[in-house]
């Protein structure tokens, strides 16, 4: 075990404790790995910590939340993926998927399902029309944004 | 003597976990996914093991993977957390077949609190009252359960936990499609699509009991009030629950310990009731053998390390109190803040902390992993920290949190801070003792 200094949530309560009975409004705390400003925000207080860039935090890819949705409008019969996740084509294993190519499909017809933070959010087809293409396999992980399938539109 | 405790969970449980472990003088191997090789958990363990890419089925809930990685890594016991694999019979076995002391109960008690069914057979046996329903494995035997509970029904994964894959159906048109949904969260969380139907009790309390048994003792920590819910998806926690009468309250208690001695329950572990709002007559719903999130407000009512107990009682050791010792002390109330936009359906929001600014306080305790920086990756559940005030009262209780709530700012994603402050400003809240329509009414006027 390393000696390294860990505050717990506890000693936190507790530096508070003792800065509450005293005039001071702000206590900076630095050791090689973190930084924790307490620091007093009208009658309560506040705690922030820094753990700078340690073992290259800053090297991680920007996590894109949200489609541009600009480009999906232009891009008829495009599905798209609303929000990052794992995409799935069936209601669960083993089941058969909700679409094939060549299935005919109207705007509320339920396509797939991306599952984001274990929560199912289905994926609707948008548009009527037959699907085309089929561009994510069952089980792959999606970013938000990422075309789905195409839908060939027909009119209703 | 556990020497080396493996990790085999994330966010801010594995924190929780390190912290208690690290101070008990053990050296820390935190498993993590791809997705969480930079997060401050795996920062801050001794070791980190990498056990899969990100998608959880092929890490967190591998159960080939982590055990590989456990052995790999030379430890002597496996803290599993709670979700994930916590309480899988397959990998508490598999753990003990390799010769690794698994920090939760024996695989014979997760088997028969696993499953709702058995659990609900088990509790009978205790002498515990249960509420009407069954299991069904097809549509056809799920309207057959439905004509037996009525409507409203509630469908809930056998093997879950947490409200995933649970699902109320007010109407039998709705039941098919519930029905399909229930069962593909249940797959996803739990791999197992099973269902149990049970009669919904209308105005009904969520309460628990925490236990801790040592396989010969078995003694509590009191009551907790997880009432306040979305979709069965805990908001709000207090301890002690509020507002039940003395005689109902210790008939809770005593129902909880009498099925944790008759079970020789090893490890700590929680007792749900559904308690009628009205009558206070309750019902045991399901046992969790494993830690649970809202651990800490029990905690901060007891003065005890729960994670510690878990440890101790892992290493094969007694009870080191006894319910003498246990000395349930003013009032905590714990809220879950979530990376969702909750003004906008609870829409998940994976991404960058770019500011994370927590409340501090003599009453103030915040459990998380996030700080500035930190991700929220998509794949797991959107838990960012807990945020837990306490006091004398429960009116202290929350005046604190009110005022910890208001100097919270968290950003980069959207939180649900913003309800918690609606919460903690309802009249209906602040008096005490609401039942689990509570956020529905709210969020309808």
């Amino acid at each position: 075990m390393t000696d390294e200094f860990l505050l717990s949530p506890d000693d936190v309560a507790e530096i508070v404790a003792i800065l509450d009975a005293t005039s001071y409004s702000i206590i900076n705390i630095s050791t090689g790995r973190f930084t924790l400003r307490v620091a007093r925000d009208g009658e309560g207080w506040t705690q922030e910590w820094d753990w700078g860039d340690a073992k290259g935090m800053i090297a991680q890819p920007p996590l894109e939340r949200v489609a541009d949705t600009s480009s999906v409008e232009a891009d008829e019969g495009a599905v798209t993926a609303l929000i990052p996740g794992t995409f799935y084509r069936s209601p669960q294993p083993g089941a058969p998927p909700f679409v094939e190519i060549g299935t005919h499909v109207s705007a509320d017809s339920v396509v797939g399902i991306v599952e984001t933070m274990k929560l199912m959010n289905p994926v609707h087809a948008g548009i009527t029309g037959v699907i085309d293409e089929i561009l994510v396999e069952d089980a792959g992980s999606v970013e938000a944004g990422a075309v789905l399938m195409r839908i060939r539109g027909i009119e209703p | 003597m556990i020497r080396r405790l493996f990790i085999a969970n994330r966010g801010e449980i594995s924190l929780r976990i390190i912290r208690t472990a690290r101070r008990l003088g053990m050296t820390t191997i935190l498993g993590v996914s791809e997705a969480d090789r930079y997060s401050l958990p795996a920062q801050l363990a001794d070791e980190v093991a990498l056990i899969g890419p990100a998608p959880s089925s092929k890490s967190y809930l591998s159960v080939a993977a982590v055990i590989a990685a456990a052995r790999t890594a030379k430890a002597d016991a496996i803290h599993p957390g709670y979700g994930f694999l916590s309480e899988n019979v397959a990998f508490n076995r598999a753990a003990r077949e390799v010769g690794i002391t698994f920090v939760g109960p024996e695989p014979e008690t997760l088997e028969a609190m696993g499953d709702k069914l058995m659990a609900r057979r088990v509790a009978v046996e205790a002498g515990l009252p249960v509420v009407p329903g069954g299991e069904a494995a097809t549509i056809e035997e799920v309207r057959a359960r439905a004509q037996v509970t009525g409507y409203p029904l509630l469908l809930k994964a056998v093997s879950g936990g947490g409200g995933r894959g649970m699902k109320r159906v007010d109407r039998a048109e709705d039941l098919e499609a519930q029905m399909n949904l229930a069962a593909a969260e249940a797959q996803a969380a739990f791999d197992d699509p099973r269902v149990y139907v049970e009669r919904f009790v209308a105005r009904g309390r969520h309460v628990e009991v925490q236990i801790l048994g040592d396989g010969v003792d078995a003694i509590h920590l009191g009551t907790r009030d997880c009432s306040i819910q979305r979709r069965f998806q805990k908001l709000v926690e207090e301890a002690p629950a509020p507002g039940i009468p003395d005689d109902k309250h210790q008939g809770l208690l005593d129902a909880a310990v009498l099925l944790a001695r008759h079970l020789k329950y090893k490890g700590a572990g929680t007792v749900e009731f559904l308690v009628d709002a009205d009558t206070f007559d309750f019902y045991f719903l399901e046992m969790n053998a494993r830690i649970q999130v809202e651990h800490p407000v029990t905690e901060q009512i007891t003065g005890i390390d729960l994670i510690e107990q878990q440890l101790l009682i892992a290493d094969s050791q007694r009870l080191g109190i006894t319910q003498a010792n246990i000395d349930l002390k003013g009032h905590a109330i714990e809220v879950r803040i979530n990376a969702e936009d909750w003004a906008n359906g609870f829409r998940p929001c994976p991404g960058r902390i770019s500011s994370a600014r927590w409340p501090a306080g003599p009453t103030v305790r915040v459990d998380t992993h996030i700080a500035k920086s930190g991700v929220v990756p998509p794949n797991y559940d959107s838990l960012i920290g807990k945020l837990i005030c306490s006091g004398t009262t429960r009116e202290q209780a929350l005046a604190s949190l009110k005022r910890a709530l208001d100097d919270i700012a968290i950003e980069g994603v959207e939180t649900t801070v913003g309800l918690h402050r609606l919460i903690v400003n309802n009249a209906r809240f602040q008096a005490g003792a609401v039942d689990t329509r509570f956020y529905e009414e709210i969020n309808h006027g």
